[in-house]
């Protein structure tokens, strides 16, 4: 069979919010699964009221990250409370492969759909659960949202200049790590379905996925009892390593020196200046030890100059720099992003013109592509009941009259 | 959670060739802790990222670095030159019975030895080529030399991290190679999925760059709908609407993460934060404040400074631990800063024995890793064995497998192929 997408025929019901799962759901059904979002009218997903909202537009269709986090799926408003409600839940697990959820721990055993229960609906199913810490352990009771909890995994720690109080990633960094190991795991399930014909319920920690990302960081202290803290730019290895101040307001260049044969073409392209040929600076090891005066000296010559020529320059001399890109380099001048359409720009029905990404990998056969915008609340209530459940006008015109579907 | 049985791996023994260095090696460290059977190629002498601290008892070695350990954990090891023809002959072999390969060479490096994805499908067209560079294989950007520092900066992350009077800064640590490398096992399952289902395998092109902009959340949106850049350094704030709150404070021993709750379901939890302060004489007047409907657009900034310094003074009393602990009995969201020290006594992954030993006998030690990070009824991730030896598995690999003689090999190896 020959498909255009690689995971056509796929089929997930969705239950997750908020960052993390949404975004896992989108990347299946930019590839072509089917996705089915399930909200509910007292509880819609909170990314819909973020900002920043579409100019003019209001209510539960105007944000640009829930838009971006929510393409090629559909929404169905089921109250899961009611009876009726978990029965149309169940009758869409039965003819899926994936069921994700982001509640808290015992969220879906309160509603009476946890995994045991969902099993005997489809007995092959892969569910999984993600949560901050995991669904045990004595933390795990504990409410909590990225942006805090990101703090826990050692990535703010690292983040900021030794002698200050750390810095915040502004965005909850740990949302962005571990969608990618949900995918991962359920891409693996699958696996393991097509080759023993056996579903699984995994228990997927935030917590837990995240520490690997600083797993030498981790194992200095396990191994050699070595707490590393934060080094602003600094990088061991390196000389000149630092971010430097460009002509323009809030224009800085990226600058990154691994050898004396890098060194001596930065120089070049800074036009030989005296203070270069110093024996302070002559080898890797002397810059090293010259840092803060390499670091001043080095902002005196990138100040004449915009970051993109400076980089220009290096780059075609061998020299690895780069501009610190703000968002409007890249959505609208980046020409590397451009040409892989990192940025989609979409039409929705209510909202207009918004922007989705793309995956930042490319599948030479079966690209990925959003298949529809994001759907408004609720807007395929009656597509998923009528031609996905085949249910019937009588149940369907039932069901909304009594609350059960909005 | 009790400690589990013995389960089988999520992958099935699929073969990977992991041609990467740090850039991407911990792509296929994950492939190894889900199944996978995958053998490091790395050049005779071994993988310049074997250089890379830190190091066991800090001894610079290439058979002692720890990020060489964490992330090649599971993986077999074989020397290779592919540069020559011998070395190109052999990979040929081994990339005929290969499920998957994966590299971070410069775009056009294996094109150019005749081993890109063009010459390896012609062999095996079910084969899976993952490519791991800053900025993938095609464009403007696609040759520019790009560390984590650049790539970070041209991701648009940089810029939005550190204080305001500073330049920007990046993560003390390779956070690009990483988030990449995650990106790729993604993109490389998908791929998995769509041959097992039509037989067709792809090559799978990743951008560094694109997988740091992934992270950005609101950043492209303001832009895109608001012409606003509304993000700049903030340090230990965070400012969203016309307001700033503080989020990381000082403690006594450190710091926590912590924002002020207004305006938002849950948020009468302050009430007993306050009561806590209340009774070292501190936020006094903060009592009998509804936090859940107070409308945060219309509390003037000064008024929330004001807040923050008199919860700042309780925090600087109580050292972290405490204050989570406190947090977690009154169900309130703050959490630590942590650092690895922190991590590695957490309760929290204590109890769910995450923390895994790895023997290493040429070093006559078990080190600690970081262990499992999902439970699953009927899969189990997998811990393996340390990361291989230079050449290790030379003689499984070339002898047992490909056939090849003890006289092949030493011309082999005389002639630094392997």
């Amino acid at each position: 069979m020959k498909s255009k997408y690689a995971l056509e025929g796929l089929k997930v019901v969705d239950f997750s919010w908020v960052f993390t799962g949404p975004i896992v759901t989108k990347y299946l059904g930019d590839h072509g699964a089917e996705v089915i979002k399930i909200e509910s009218a007292t509880r819609p997903d909170g990314t819909r009221l973020m900002t920043p909202f579409k100019p003019g537009a209001m209510g539960l269709n105007a944000s640009g990250v829930f838009a971006n986090y929510n393409s090629s799926k559909y929404s169905i408003n089921i109250n899961l409370r009611e009876p009726r409600g978990k029965e149309v839940v169940k009758k869409l697990v039965q003819r899926a492969d994936i069921v994700l959820e982001t509640f808290g721990p015992g969220v879906m055993t309160k509603l009476q759909l946890n995994y045991d229960v969902l099993k005997q609906v489809k007995q092959d199913i892969i569910m999984l659960s993600m949560t901050m810490v995991g669904q045990t352990g004595p933390h795990s009771q504990q409410p909590s949202f990225g942006q805090v909890l990101q703090a826990t995994n050692g990535f703010v720690q690292l983040l900021g200049w030794p002698d200050r109080t750390p810095s915040l990633p502004v965005a909850a960094y740990t949302d962005y790590i571990a969608p990618w190991y949900v995918l991962i795991a359920l891409m693996a399930a699958l696996d393991f379905r097509r080759r023993t014909g056996k579903g699984q319920y995994i228990d997927l920690a935030m917590l837990e996925a995240s520490v690997h990302l600083a797993a030498p960081v981790v194992m200095d202290y396990t191994v050699n009892g070595t707490i590393q803290n934060r080094m602003g730019n600094r990088n061991p290895g390196y000389a000149p390593h630092g971010v430097y101040p460009g002509k323009g307001e809030e224009r800085w260049i990226a600058i990154a020196v691994a050898s004396d044969e890098e060194w001596q073409a930065l120089c070049k392209v800074m036009g030989n200046p005296e203070w270069t040929k110093s024996p302070k600076f002559d080898t890797l090891l002397h810059r090293t030890e010259n840092q803060d005066e390499l670091d001043k000296l080095m902002g005196q010559w990138t100040k004449n100059h915009t970051p993109e020529e400076i980089m220009a320059k290096l780059q075609a001399a061998g020299v690895a720099a780069g501009v610190l890109q703000n968002a409007e380099d890249m959505v609208d001048k980046d020409p590397q992003l451009k040409l892989r359409q990192h940025f989609v720009e979409l039409d929705h029905a209510e909202m207009g013109k918004h922007l989705t990404e793309r995956p930042p990998f490319k599948l030479s056969k079966t690209p990925s592509e959003p298949q529809r915008p994001f759907p408004s609340f609720g807007e395929h209530t009656e597509y998923v009941c009528k031609e996905i459940l085949k249910m019937g006008d009588a149940e369907f015109a039932d069901l909304i009259g009594t609350g059960v579907l909005a | 959670m009790a400690k589990q049985k013995e389960k089988p791996a999520m992958l099935d023994r699929y073969r990977v060739l992991d041609l990467t260095d740090d850039r991407g090696a911990f792509c296929g460290k994950i492939m190894a802790e889900l199944g996978a059977d995958v053998v490091k190629v790395e050049r005779p002498g071994g993988d310049p990222s074997r250089n890379i601290g830190p190091f066991y008892k800090d001894i610079p070695d290439p058979e002692k670095s720890l990020s060489w350990f964490a992330f090649n954990q599971n993986k077999r090891g074989i020397t290779l030159n592919i540069e020559t023809k011998d070395g190109q002959e052999i990979f040929k072999r081994l990339a005929r019975k290969a499920d998957f390969v994966i590299e971070s060479f410069k775009p056009g490096y294996l094109d150019k030895l005749g081993l890109g994805y063009a010459a390896l499908s012609k062999i095996n067209p079910k084969i899976i080529l993952t490519s791991i560079t800053p900025f993938g294989q095609a464009g403007p950007y696609s040759t520019y030399n790009s560390p984590d520092l650049v790539t970070m900066s041209m991701a648009g992350y940089a810029l939005i991290c550190g204080d305001s009077d500073r330049p920007p800064v990046r993560f003390s640590s390779d956070q690009s190679y990483y988030q990449s490398s995650l990106q790729a096992t993604v993109g490389t399952l998908i791929a998995h999925y769509h041959r097992e289902m039509s037989g067709e395998g792809q090559h799978v092109d990743v951008s560094m760059q694109e997988s740091m902009i992934w992270t950005l959340c609101y950043a492209p949106h303001d832009w895109y709908l608001l012409h606003q850049i509304i993000h700049t350094r903030e340090g230990a704030y965070w400012k969203r609407l016309g307001v700033t709150y503080r989020l990381i404070w000082p403690c006594k021993d450190g710091y926590v993460c912590y924002r002020l709750l207004m305006a938002q379901p849950g948020a009468e939890v302050m009430n007993d934060l306050i009561a806590s302060m209340n009774k070292e004489g501190l936020g006094l007047s903060m009592k009998d404040i509804s936090w859940t409907t107070l409308s945060f657009t219309e509390v003037p900034q000064e008024q929330i400074n004001q807040w923050e310094v008199e919860i700042g003074k309780y925090f600087l009393r109580h050292t972290k631990r405490e204050l989570h602990e406190e947090a977690i009995r009154q169900r309130n969201v703050l959490q630590p800063v942590n650092d690895a020290k922190d991590l590695y006594e957490s309760p929290q992954l204590a109890s769910r024995d995450f923390w895994v030993q790895i023997r290493h006998p040429e070093l006559r030690a078990s080190l600690t890793y970081p262990g499992p990070y999902f439970r699953s009824t009927e899969t189990m991730w997998q811990k393996g064995k340390r990361a291989p030896l230079i050449g290790e598995h030379n003689d499984a690999i070339y002898g047992k497998e490909l056939g090849l003689t003890k006289e092949q090999l030493a011309i082999l190896k005389r002639e630094n192929v392997i």
